[in-house]
């Protein structure tokens, strides 16, 4: 009975902690809702690494999505170059400060003489004012760090943070404060009130910014959050367009687009064929191989076949300029510029120098949310791992194919095998073991010539053509040949063209001799019919004298008995 | 000698907090002590007057500000180092 009761016992859902929604794309997800509302959070990194930022977007969004005002204190920059920094980011701040967004200005001034000890209480109680009058609900404090550092006593230090963390919390708003920190203040090891106030406060979160082989790279940590789950790994960052964006968690719990069984097609329909149909829709199809094998081509057909459909397609090039990619494309009769004018197509360059694999990412996700796309092309991915991304690619990458999964993007990427010697077909980003499909362009050199050979490695979910096939370019499109064998080797090149004139020609010589045939024996027929006609005249001429004959002998017996009768009858005998 | 001037101070403080307590009673000891019959002391409680705070701009107490003769000068603190507070003034001569 006990154990039904507590079988039937329904366990209250894990009550999480109120939280403040933050609105940065990213940020929201890691901490699975945002800031501690009504609790104190420190954004902490060193200079350059996006601390006032982030704060600030927290704040306006706060405003702008969720109708919480918001009070931002600055104590190191003016208010006034904060707004016009962040002009650029489009958060119309001229029009939230009418109503919901208030800034107070705090720099400790030049000529401020200081004697003996001091305290924020005059803010604090200016603010509480200024908090009531405009409702805010979210505060920030901006480098608090430099109106500590004029108390010049960590006694006095402690005691302020103290105080405004006692006061945050009296009066309920959800606050922030940056500081500076992280792998900065390793160098710089004078900010000890840092440690105190990481203890204090409710949610720690430190922002980075390296460089690694000359990159930039951003990323912050969730370094605690009281009474909450969070993503406890180093999420990268980016300062875009519009403000921060947060790369998300990339558990592929995550991908919840149930598969699907449409198959959409490659552009080439031979290759459809092999690959019983096509591409499943919503899959990711990598397409490797080394330069010049036609990889771009091959994406560029499958561009043409989604354009052609009507679908939204991006495709972004990273090697070739987007004029060129079309012009090139042109040359095997695959024709993208009228998509590109029709607004179906669209065509992005990201040059593999202008940063981290991890803004490449953000870029592309934004450029395809922003035309909607459902047919991503990249070409080629490999590119991400150049330039101090090595460390970070494969997760990019990963996150790529995450995302182009949830977002039930179909993904075409093509990759760059550069070492054509060795045999393992591997890709440096791994790409390879997440990919549905994998196909693999090589040249293959026999008989002194090179010519490209089109296998597919692995398709999951699809009975695939097993051999390698001969890929031919030319100005009528992009097609595969047709397969030869000969002696255990596919023929290619000029070797599958005398092949398939020799099995022409022995087909047509088939044909002459079979019709040469048929001729003798049709001649050989009529000339049986004909005498076959011979014969039977001869035949009905000698049953005709046979019947004669027999008709002649019937009427002289009747004439023979016609005249014994007569005898008998003129010499009267009895006819008995 | 020329007729001494007139002192006038605001002193911007945080209700009963130990700082704006310290620096309430060392302004008075040394108007007393060397601005005798020439001094005036307004005292603003911000806690009392949230309002004017933020529009004079007052966000760490206690602050005090000499409002004439001019120039204006700031001084944050308890005042307890009272050479920099002299000096701040512009009152070194009346330190001795």
């Amino acid at each position: 009975m006990n154990q039904k009761t507590l079988l039937n016992h329904k366990r209250p859902p894990p009550q999480s902690i109120p939280k403040a929604c933050t609105g940065i794309d990213g940020f929201d997800d890691i901490t699975n809702g945002g800031l501690p509302r009504g609790r104190t959070t420190l954004f902490e990194g060193g200079p350059g690494s996006g601390k006032t930022i982030m704060a600030l977007q927290t704040l306006v969004n706060g405003a702008r999505l969720h109708n919480e005002p918001g009070i931002f204190v600055a104590f190191e920059e003016s208010s006034e170059r904060i707004t016009i920094n962040a002009a650029k980011f489009g958060w119309d701040l001229a029009d939230l400060q009418r109503k919901k967004l208030f800034f107070l200005d705090a720099q400790p001034s030049l000529e401020l003489v200081q004697s003996g000890g001091f305290d924020l209480g005059g803010m604090l109680a200016a603010l509480s004012e200024k908090a009531r009058e405009i409702k805010a609900k979210r505060v920030v404090f901006d480098a608090v760090d430099v109106v500590l550092a004029l108390m010049r006593d960590p006694a006095a230090e402690q005691r302020e943070v103290y105080r405004l963390h006692e006061w945050l919390l009296a009066s309920g708003l959800t606050g922030v404060m940056t500081a500076k920190g992280g792998s900065y203040q390793a160098k710089v090891m004078n900010y000890q009130h840092l440690g105190f106030m990481q203890f204090m406060v409710d949610c720690s979160v430190v922002l980075n910014h390296d460089v690694v082989e000359g990159v930039s790279q951003r990323n912050l940590r969730v370094l605690k959050y009281r009474g909450a789950n969070f993503a406890e790994n180093e999420s990268p960052f980016l300062i875009g367009d519009t403000g921060m964006e947060v790369a998300g968690a990339r558990e592929w719990s995550n991908v919840k687009v149930p598969p699907t069984r449409e198959r959409i097609s490659s552009g080439v329909p031979r290759l459809d064929a092999m690959l019983g149909g096509g591409y499943y829709r919503n899959s990711s199809v990598l397409i490797t191989g080394v330069p010049g094998t036609a990889k771009s081509t091959l994406s560029g057909t499958f561009v043409e076949s989604a354009c052609l459909r009507g679908e939204k397609t991006l495709y972004v090039s990273f090697d070739s300029d987007v004029d060129e990619v079309v012009r090139n494309l042109t040359s095997v009769n695959v024709r993208l510029e009228r998509f590109v004018k029709k607004g179906v197509l669209h065509v992005i360059w990201e040059r593999s120098i202008t940063g981290s694999a991890e803004s490449h990412l953000m870029r592309i996700k934004s450029a395809a949310k922003e035309h909607g796309a459902t047919c991503v092309v990249i070409d080629p991915v490999s590119a991400l791992s150049k330039l101090g991304n090595r460390a970070t690619a494969t997760s990019v990458a990963e996150r790529l194919l995450d995302w182009t999964k949830t977002a039930g993007i179909t993904l075409v990427c093509t990759s760059l095998i550069t070492d054509q010697s060795t045999q393992t077909e591997g890709t440096p980003l791994q790409i390879s073991t997440l990919a549905d499909t994998w196909i693999h362009l090589n040249y293959l050199v026999h008989a002194g010539e090179r010519n490209r050979g089109l296998s597919i490695i692995k398709s999951r979910g699809t009975a695939h053509s097993n051999q390698v096939r001969e890929l031919l370019l030319s100005d009528q499109g992009v097609t595969l040949a047709d397969a030869y064998t000969a002696g255990g080797e596919v023929l290619m090149g000029t070797l599958r063209w005398e092949k398939e004139l020799a099995v022409r020609t022995a087909l047509e010589e088939g044909l002459r001799s079979a019709k040469q045939k048929q001729v003798q024996i049709e001649l050989e027929e009529a000339e049986l019919e004909a005498r076959l006609k011979g014969i039977q005249i001869e035949l009905d001429a000698k049953r005709a004298q046979k019947k004669a004959l027999t008709r002649l002998g019937t009427n002289r017996n009747a004439e023979l008995n016609r005249k014994k009768n007569r005898l008998r009858e003129m010499r009267g005998v009895d006819l008995k | 000698m020329k007729k001494a001037a007139h002192f006038k101070f605001r002193l911007y403080i945080a209700g009963e907090a130990s700082n704006s307590v310290q620096a309430l009673a060392n302004l008075k000891a040394l108007c007393h002590e060397l601005l005798p019959e020439r001094h005036e002391i307004e005292v603003v409680d911000v806690l009392i007057h949230p309002k004017r705070a933020l529009a004079d701009g007052i966000l760490l107490t206690p602050m005090l500000v000499k409002c004439s003769p001019g120039p204006v000068r700031m001084v944050v603190g308890n005042l307890s180092q009272r050479e920099t507070v002299l000096q701040t003034l512009g009152l070194p001569a009346l330190a001795r």
